[in-house]
Formats: C-alpha cells, structure tokens, sequence
C-alpha cells in the first residue's frame, strides 16, 4: 500500500529528452495507466519509479519517502513485465517461492503465503507443474503470483497483456482488474490501448513526446479533453474536429459554421486567435430534417445497437454513432445537431481546449 | 458478376472435419463475410471456391455452372491475402498491371494503362503510381493488392482477412473503403475474417461458421438479432451477450435451459422492482459506461447512462427486456 508522488521528473538520454518534467499523483490503492503512443516516455517514467533509471532531475516519493536516486532493491516494489519471465527449470510453486526463499523466510511461512496466493489467482491445481507447458494465461497468472506474494507497496505493470490475442487480453483485463479489487493495491500500469486505459483505470495520465497532456478520470478526460492530441488519441471513433474561423470572447455561448450558429458551453477565456477548432464526440451528433448544419451520408456501419454513420460536412469528414434503429441511406443530405452541452472548443494556435463553463473543472495536465 | 452456390460441400484432413456438408448461396452483387475463429473453416471455403483445394465431395457452381473441373486460372476468381505479396522491385503501376500482361490475356499496353489508371482512381493511390510498391504505407500497400485483384474484372472477389495485419485506424478506414468499392463495382464479394466488427459494417450477409458447420447465414441484423443458436449469440456484440440460467427467471418457457440477453436488454431500476443484483464494478468507456453485475452468483454486464451514480457494492434490481431463450443443446426456442 502506498501514495506514490511525481514531481517535475524529467529524464534525457544524451541530446534526446524522454521525459520533460512530469508531475502527478498516484493515490493509495489506486489502478493508474500511464497511456500514450510508442515512444511518448511512459515506459521511462515507470522505469523511474521502479528505479530501473535514474531521472535526470526531479523526484519520486513513495509514502512521503524520496527514492528518486535510490536502488530498486531499496523501494520495495514488484514489476511485471510484456514477457513473462518465468523460470523455466522450476515448477510454479517454486517460481512463486523464489523471492520469498531468497528474502530468507522460514519454510513454512512461504508455504503458507504461496498457498494464499494461488488461492486468489485461482491456480492451485497447477502448482506442482513445470511452467513449460501451461497456457499463455496461466504464465500471466504465475508471473503476477511471483509479483504478488512478496507484498509490495506498490506493483508496476509494463502492457503485461500486450502479447496476448484479443479475446484473452479482455478476459485477463478483467481478471487483472478484479485481482485488484480484492487485494487494493497501488499499480501502476503503461498501456498504449486508450480502450485498456479506459476500461481498467481509476486514473489516467496521457503523455506525448515525453510530455504530460492530460491527467484525469477517464470519464472526465473522454467528456473533457485538454488537447487536441487527448481529443483524437481517446475514443473510437475518434472525436470529430471542425476547424473554423470566428472571433470570439469570453462570455460567448455560440459560434458561426458555415453561417449556422452552434451553441457551445459559456467560453471563459479568450482565444489567441481566430483560428478554432470545434470538438464533437460522435455520439453527440443528432439528426435532424430542419437543420441548416448539414451533411450528405457517404456509408454506414451497423454494430448491433448503434450504428456509425460516415458523412460529408462543409467542415470536412465527420463520424457519428446514432441508434441502429434510425433508418438512414447512403447519398441522403441531413440536418446535424451537436448536444451543446458536450462540445469542446480548442484553440488552434496551441492545440489547447479553451475554458469553457464545461470544463472548468478539470485538471489539464 | 456472378452468384456462387455450395452444395454439400464436405473437406476433411485426416480426421479433422474442416468443412461438414456446407450449403450455401452467395447471391450476385451480395458482400458476404463468412466470420469463424481460426480452424472454423473460412479459409478452406476460400479455397475450394478459388480451386486451391479440391473438396472430398459435394460441388461449387459459379452462375450454375459446376467448376470442380476447371483449374484455378479458369475459374476467372480474384483472390486478395491478409500479406499483400507485392513484387517490392515494381512501381505502384507495373504491380497492378501485372495480372493484365498475361499472355492470356494479350491486352494492347494503352488499354492495360486505361484499366490500371481507373483501378488506381476507384483505390485512391493514383497520384503515388510512379512509386516503388516498398515506399507505401501498410494501408496503400493494401489498396495496391486489393487493386490487383480488382483490375482482371473477374466474376467474384475471394478475400482472406485482408485488413487483419494493419492497425486500428487504418482497418476502420479501410472498412469503409472496400464497402464503397463494392457499392461502386456491383461486384460479388466472399470475405473471410474473424473480426466481428468488420462482418457486422461491412457485410451484406453474414455467414457464421462453427466447426466447419454454418451455424447460421443471414443479414448483420438477423444474426445480431436473432441467433439460432448460443454460439451465434456471442459471435456479434461487444460486451458479449449474457448467458444465463433460465430458471433464474420467472417467465422463463418450458424446455429452456439458458436465457440469452444482451447487455443493452437489461433494464436496472431500484430495489425491490425487480430481480436483486449487486453491482460489482462501474467501466466508464467514454461513449459508454458497462456495469458489471453479480446476478445469483452469475456474473452479468448491462449498459446504463454514461454518467451513472451507480457504484460497486449498489444493490439494484434487474429486469429482462427482449430475452432470448435457448434449449439444453443451445439452439434458439420459438
């Protein structure tokens, strides 16, 4: 158990910086992602906290503790890796004992901890085999057994089910995430699935070129995003941008497309520019005969409830996801209506979501 | 533009059965996907109707002509592979003109340079005809493979999981695209995948194969809405669907086993209105927001509002909406 505190780390590896003073906090007993494409400094900044690197500046605290300079060893932490390391010449059990063998605990006490452990992993009736034949799943379970059975304050997860087929990897992110609500323990888990991310956080930070974007709840980071990145990397489809022209102040509460106005939240900043960037989530487009906001069907995708609709708009491709039990034809021209309430207005200069009586409250990274 | 037809079409390698009597008619113009996991069959069906393989018995007429007889090349059948095999050392150009250089075919060069030029126009690579096939994209590398099926014109389009080695995005773009290509040919389309989002958008029918059986043929609508069988069921749908015990419900008819519901089917109101279910976790996915259920000691995921108060450990209560009933051995009851 344990609050694990990051504060302005930053790393460089010789000219190239990885990560560029990252702050947030992971609370105690929280499932955290740390989310973002390849090469975006995520698996560096687990790395930090494991101890595997040593940032260039900043710290780490692990209850109120700074370890940011110390040894692995020394943080008392477990890492399950993508591969499953596990030792091949040992059966399970022997591969769950292992650390606790080589901490030096008495021989009864380590059966009796193993015996607990495969008992939540639900893999007793395998202990006495050679890990060579199992499954691919139930390798993943004993290399979470070996994490696990050392109590740890913390577990650090690097994509552990990134090598796993579709099907498998949604039914272990369901076990993974059950196994942690029995047992409450802090993780720490790098992904590059924003539906992984989604589905298995409590709290999410978003990083790009080794910079935090957002960091949040996933509800609030989908409804709210702070950047145009958040905006395109989280959801799917992914979210629709408008980019348009229009000079606006704080105290506005629409805008002009294409000569309709569109209601948006109250804007409460001011924009650098007239360039804008209209935001709207797919399943926030309505249709409609009246509008003058209109768009020609170009196809149609039926996914059992909803359907995604593919449209030509003056502003360009939009997506939609209306009830599959709307009838729609390819080649009709209808009216669009965005749901005010849900729209996020980005200026276009910094690629930044402006404040809005929307978002107002959500933390921008 | 042909209908291909399957009667009894049987397949074993040694004692696997890869294909058990198989009926099946794809009509002309129709996109049909036939969706299975790996070893359901898909590729095997591929391959007798392309003449890769022979079957043990049964027949596959094109336009109600037997073809068993005629090797592959006269089957005048186009087939495009989840690896794009392009010829790296070609252009964009001489890859999708290849097929049309047949001796065969003896085709004048400008009316090879027509043909290639509109496949390239319909496919959207035309402005990068000039490149090297290895200077594309994995998704242009795709359209050129697609393109050099599409340029012979050939009676019927065989693809095998055509879009599985490219990533999300691409795919979804991807999804779109051959469906227009489609639309735009009036070509017939057999499409072979495991993916269940592709079989719903882009299929005109979809073939559901379990085991080398077809447990079911019909429109996306029909087999998400209307499933023969248990297995049917849960090919199409995410979250999956929810089997349960029927007896755990009051109206449950005589002689079913299992209830079948889907998430979106499942109305939550307050205690006491109701089956009592605990809530066991809140997934807010964004667009939607799953609620995971113990039900009796069954485990159960509903849909509810994306913005839900509801928490783990919410007692709740459960109401079936449109159920579907299933016997002892799976299959769908009146």
């Amino acid at each position: 158990m344990a609050e694990i505190i990051i504060r302005n780390l930053r790393k460089e590896f010789g000219a190239f910086t990885a990560v560029q003073g990252s702050s947030f906090t992971i609370r105690d007993g929280e499932f955290f992602m740390l989310l973002g494409p390849s090469g975006c400094g995520k698996t560096t900044t687990l790395r930090m906290i494991a101890g595997l690197e040593l940032p260039t500046s900043g710290e780490i605290f692990i209850d109120g503790e700074e370890v940011s300079q110390k040894p692995a060893s020394q943080r008392d932490i477990a890492f399950v890796f993508q591969m499953f390391a596990l030792y091949p010449h040992m059966n399970v059990r022997k591969n769950i004992s292992y650390p606790l063998v080589s901490q030096g605990m008495p021989r009864a006490a380590v059966q009796a901890k193993v015996a607990e452990v495969a008992r939540i992993l639900g893999i007793e009736s395998i202990l006495d085999k050679p890990v060579g034949g199992l499954s691919g799943g139930d390798r993943q379970r004993v290399a979470l057994g070996r994490a696990i059975v050392r109590d740890p304050k913390a577990f650090l997860m690097d994509e552990p089910l990134g090598a796993l087929d579709a099907e498998f990897r949604e039914h272990m992110a369901e076990e993974l995430r059950a196994l942690h609500d029995r047992m409450k323990a802090t993780t720490v888990y790098v992904t590059h699935d924003q539906l992984e991310a989604m589905q298995m956080g409590d709290k999410i930070v978003i990083m790009n070129h080794g910079v935090v974007e957002q960091f949040g709840k996933p509800q609030d980071i989908y409804d709210h995003p702070a950047t145009l990145f958040v905006a395109d990397f989280i959801g799917s489809p992914s979210l629709n941008t408008l980019r348009f022209e229009d000079t606006l102040r704080p105290g506005d509460t629409s805008v002009s497309l294409a000569g309709t106005r569109v209601q948006i939240p109250e804007l409460q900043a001011a924009p650098s520019g007239a360039s804008l960037v209209l935001g709207v989530r797919p399943e926030h487009i309505k249709l409609t005969d009246s509008g003058t906001y209109r768009g020609r069907i170009e196809a149609v995708e039926y996914l059992g409830t909803t359907q995604i609709l593919t449209l030509s708009a003056p502003h360009g491709t939009l997506r939609a996801r209306t009830p599959s039990s709307q009838i729609v034809k390819v080649g009709e021209t209808v009216g669009l209506d965005f749901t005010a309430s849900t729209l996020t207005l980005f200026d276009a200069n910094t690629g930044r979501a402006l404040r809005t009586a929307a978002n107002a409250g959500v933390n921008h990274g | 533009m042909a209908e291909v037809s399957l009667h009894d079409l049987s397949k074993s390698f040694g004692k696997t059965n890869a294909l058990a009597s198989i009926s099946l008619t794809i009509p002309d113009g129709a996109f049909v996907v036939l969706l299975g996991p790996t070893g359901a069959g898909k590729t095997t069906m591929l391959r007798m109707i392309a003449g890769l393989d022979a079957p043990d018995s049964g027949d596959v007429l094109i336009d109600g002509v037997s073809v068993l007889r005629d090797p592959p090349a006269q089957r005048d059948v186009a087939m495009v592979f989840q690896q794009y095999s392009l010829y790296p050392h070609l252009s964009v150009r001489d890859n999708l003109a290849f097929p049309l250089r047949s001796p065969v075919l003896n085709w004048p060069e400008a009316r090879i340079k027509a043909r290639v030029q509109e496949v390239a126009e319909v496919l959207h690579i035309a402005h990068k005809l000039d490149n090297k096939a290895t200077q594309l994209s994995g998704g242009e590398m795709q359209r050129v493979s697609i393109g050099r099926a599409l340029v012979r014109n050939p009676r019927i389009y065989l693809m095998d999981e055509p879009l599985s080695s490219l990533d999300a995005k691409l795919r979804g773009e991807l999804r779109v695209e051959l469906k227009r290509i489609h639309a735009e040919l009036a070509a017939t389309f057999l499409y072979v995948t495991h993916d269940q989002i592709e079989a719903m958008t882009m299929a005109t029918h979809v073939g559901v194969l379990d085991q080398g059986r077809l447990a079911q043929f019909g429109t996306p609508r029909q087999i998400y809405e209307s499933p023969l069988t248990t297995y049917v069921a849960t090919r199409l749908g995410q979250p999956r669907i929810n089997l349960l015990p029927a007896h755990l419900f009051p109206d449950a008819p005589r002689n079913a086993a299992q209830i079948g519901l889907r998430p979106e089917h499942i109305r939550l109101a307050a205690p006491d209105d109701g089956q009592p279910a605990t809530v066991t976790r809140v997934e807010h996915l964004g667009d939607q927001t799953r609620i995971h259920l113990n039900f009796q000691g069954n485990s159960m995921i509903t849909l509810s509002d994306i913005h839900t108060s509801l928490r783990a450990g919410d007692a709740v209560s459960v109401a079936a909406l449109t159920p579907l009933w299933f016997d002892a051995n799976g299959n769908r009851l009146p």
